[in-house]
């Protein structure tokens, strides 16, 4: 069993009706662990929750029960362990590019000389590809060199945890592929532990080594975890030749197509099976591998028994 | 293209002061002595030789003109209190501003900022400042001179209350509407309290801030003569007052053209000040 490097804790978010009155519950009792190193998708329909949960895991956000454990400590507010990338890219745009990753440097190591700061800041720079551009305003830089920078900033944070919300959903599919690439490779050779909102299903089978499914909100849940059988080694352009790929592939649209919403109903029938779904422990299910089958109610026992 | 659309503008701008000029050239030539009926009021505030006007012909462009340069070529004369040059009298006027002005920043930047930081404290500050802010500071005089006893710093004192308004609501609106994104940047790199408002508040609300600056400079270069004709002494306000008791119209028009003057600079400086810090988003 790998270690629960971060893991959240029965947490629950709930927000005050603005017509005043009672609270809409995005989520409760949502439980999810993360192994170090690791590489993990959250994947769900627009407005489930999942922008609430990487926030609240950031420490931007607090939950409204729960707790969030990373590395045997319950997180109190953000932390330079914690990198996030952000959707909108947010840079400084009175800051250049290089103003923008040194002054990401500066917060961590405050004591380094001004000299040191900046190489190390050209260093990530030069990682994403930028150099050349260190002393360009984000205002003239394309969408997909800001969200360049975006990464660059968090990567010289040399962070223990890379959150990353929908970092690609802006960008043409020829840079998103591009980054797509370089982010694999740098958190492949530095051993993150990363956690990525998507709602691009290929994007989540090239990069994850499991996809979290969310179900809709109000009240979402983890209906399950989805662990990607493809190989470790894969390369973007001949993924889908692979005999799983379209076995997890299918497992995940099927889930946003239809089970997203009907979890409930599924729910009901898992009980009256005597298989409860269970919070604490989504089912982790694996696509492609034969013993599971597509059928939902199937892998559940084999599962549970199994990993039990 | 748009060079040629500049100079034309430019001989527009010409033209239109030549036509100007000459139409008040024209107008000031002494006419038959058809004296004006007279208003026996307005004879009475005045007094009579300016009320009719025939001993005090209004003075024409070139009147005005030859005063100017008078003025230009010697303006830091003193021969007596009544008597300075025209630089001296601005160089009081703008150090009460600057002085009024600076003193009012100092205020409002950090209280604001303060404001837009805390809903709390923008909620309770908000109904005395909606009631201070539409108060003309002339109204403020009486009670300045009453408790401060110096004409001077009373007039210090009013640009003071005149300049903060703009100030203090544009910083507490520019701190107050930070984006968020750049807030939470700061707290995931764990960024202290006064580092955070000095490098992505002050930043992020320069230039909100500084276009309540330039407001307030304006208003206080407007404010600062009427208070110096009303309390006296020294300053361009009480300069034109004092021309108007000596019926010096040729140096009223002068002063009025120089007062355009400086304030135009001013609000340059401002919007100069507004442009460095603007970013483009
Ligand atoms: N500040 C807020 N006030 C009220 N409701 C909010 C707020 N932020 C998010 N929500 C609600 O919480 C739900 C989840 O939002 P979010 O986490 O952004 O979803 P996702 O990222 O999955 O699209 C949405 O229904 C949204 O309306
Ligand atoms: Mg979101």
């Amino acid at each position: 069993m790998a270690e629960r490097y971060i893991s959240l804790e029965a947490i629950a978010r709930s927000y005050p009706n603005p017509a005043g009155g009672g609270s809409t519950t995005v989520f409760q009792d949502l439980w999810l662990t993360l192994p170090r190193g690791t590489f993990t998708c959250i994947i769900g329909h627009s407005g489930c929750g999942k922008t609430t949960v990487l926030n609240i895991l950031a420490g931007l956000d607090r939950p409204s029960a729960g707790e969030v454990v990373v590395d045997g400590t319950a997180i109190d507010g953000p932390s330079l362990d914690r990198a996030v990338i952000f959707q909108s890219h947010a840079l400084l745009p009175w800051k250049t590019v290089i103003g923008n990753v040194a002054y990401a440097v500066r917060s961590k190591w405050p004591r380094w000389s001004n000299a040191e700061v900046l190489a190390h800041a050209r260093k990530f720079i030069a990682l994403v590809g930028l150099s050349g551009a260190e002393d360009k305003k984000p205002a003239h830089l394309s969408g997909g060199m800001k969200q360049r920078v975006g990464i660059a900033r968090a990567l010289s944070l040399e962070p223990k945890i890379l959150l990353m919300d929908e970092p690609f959903s802006a960008l043409d599919a020829l840079t998103r592929g591009t980054l797509q690439d370089e982010v694999r490779k740098i958190c492949q050779e530095t051993g993150q532990t990363v956690l990525m909102i998507t709602h691009d299903v290929d994007e989540a089978i090239y990069l994850a080594d499991r996809v979290v499914l969310m179900t809709n909100g109000p009240g979402a849940v983890i209906a399950e975890i989805v662990e990607n059988t493809l190989p470790m080694q894969r390369d973007r352009h001949d993924i889908h030749r692979h005999p799983a790929y379209y076995p997890v592939r299918n497992h995940i649209i099927d889930f946003l197509v239809t089970r997203s919403k009907n979890f409930d109903v599924e729910r009901t029938a898992l009980e009256a099976a005597g298989m409860p779904w269970n919070a604490r422990q989504p089912r982790l299910v694996r696509p492609g591998i034969p013993e599971p089958t597509l059928a939902p109610s199937v892998p559940t026992l084999a599962q549970r028994t199994a990993t039990q | 293209m748009i060079a040629s659309e500049r100079v034309r503008a430019l001989a527009l701008s010409g033209l239109i002061l030549a036509g100007f000029l000459a139409l008040w050239h024209v107008g000031v030539q002494p006419d038959a002595p058809t004296g004006p009926a007279l208003d026996p009021e307005y004879a009475k505030l005045v007094g009579a030789a300016a009320a009719t006007g025939s001993q005090t012909p209004m003075p024409g462009p070139l009147d005005v003109g030859a005063k100017l340069w008078q003025h230009i070529a010697d303006p830091f004369y003193v021969r007596g209190t009544n008597d300075m040059g025209l630089g001296i009298q601005l160089g009081y006027s703008i150090a009460r501003v600057l002085a009024g002005y600076l003193l009012a920043a100092a205020v409002a930047i950090p209280l604001g900022f303060a404001i837009g930081m805390s809903p709390l404290l923008y909620r309770s500050l908000d109904p005395f400042i909606q009631i201070l802010k539409p108060i003309s500071p002339l109204a403020w005089m009486p009670l300045a001179l009453y408790t401060i006893k110096d004409s001077s710093t009373s007039s210090i004192f009013v640009i003071f209350i005149c300049s903060i308004w703009p100030m203090l609501i544009n910083t507490a609106f520019g701190v107050a509407s930070v984006r968020r994104e750049w807030l939470n940047v700061a707290l995931t790199l764990e960024v202290k309290p006064l580092r955070r408002a000095l490098t992505i508040i002050l930043p992020a609300a320069a230039p909100t801030i500084l276009t309540g600056m330039r407001i307030s400079i304006g208003i206080a270069w407007l404010v600062i003569v009427a208070a110096e004709m009303l309390v006296g002494g020294t300053g361009i306000g009480y300069f034109v007052w004092n021309q108007w008791n000596n019926l010096s119209i040729t140096d009223i028009i002068t002063a009025i053209l120089l007062i355009g003057l400086v304030g135009m600079l001013l609000d340059q400086a401002l919007a100069r000040l507004a442009a460095a810090v603007t970013y483009p988003e």
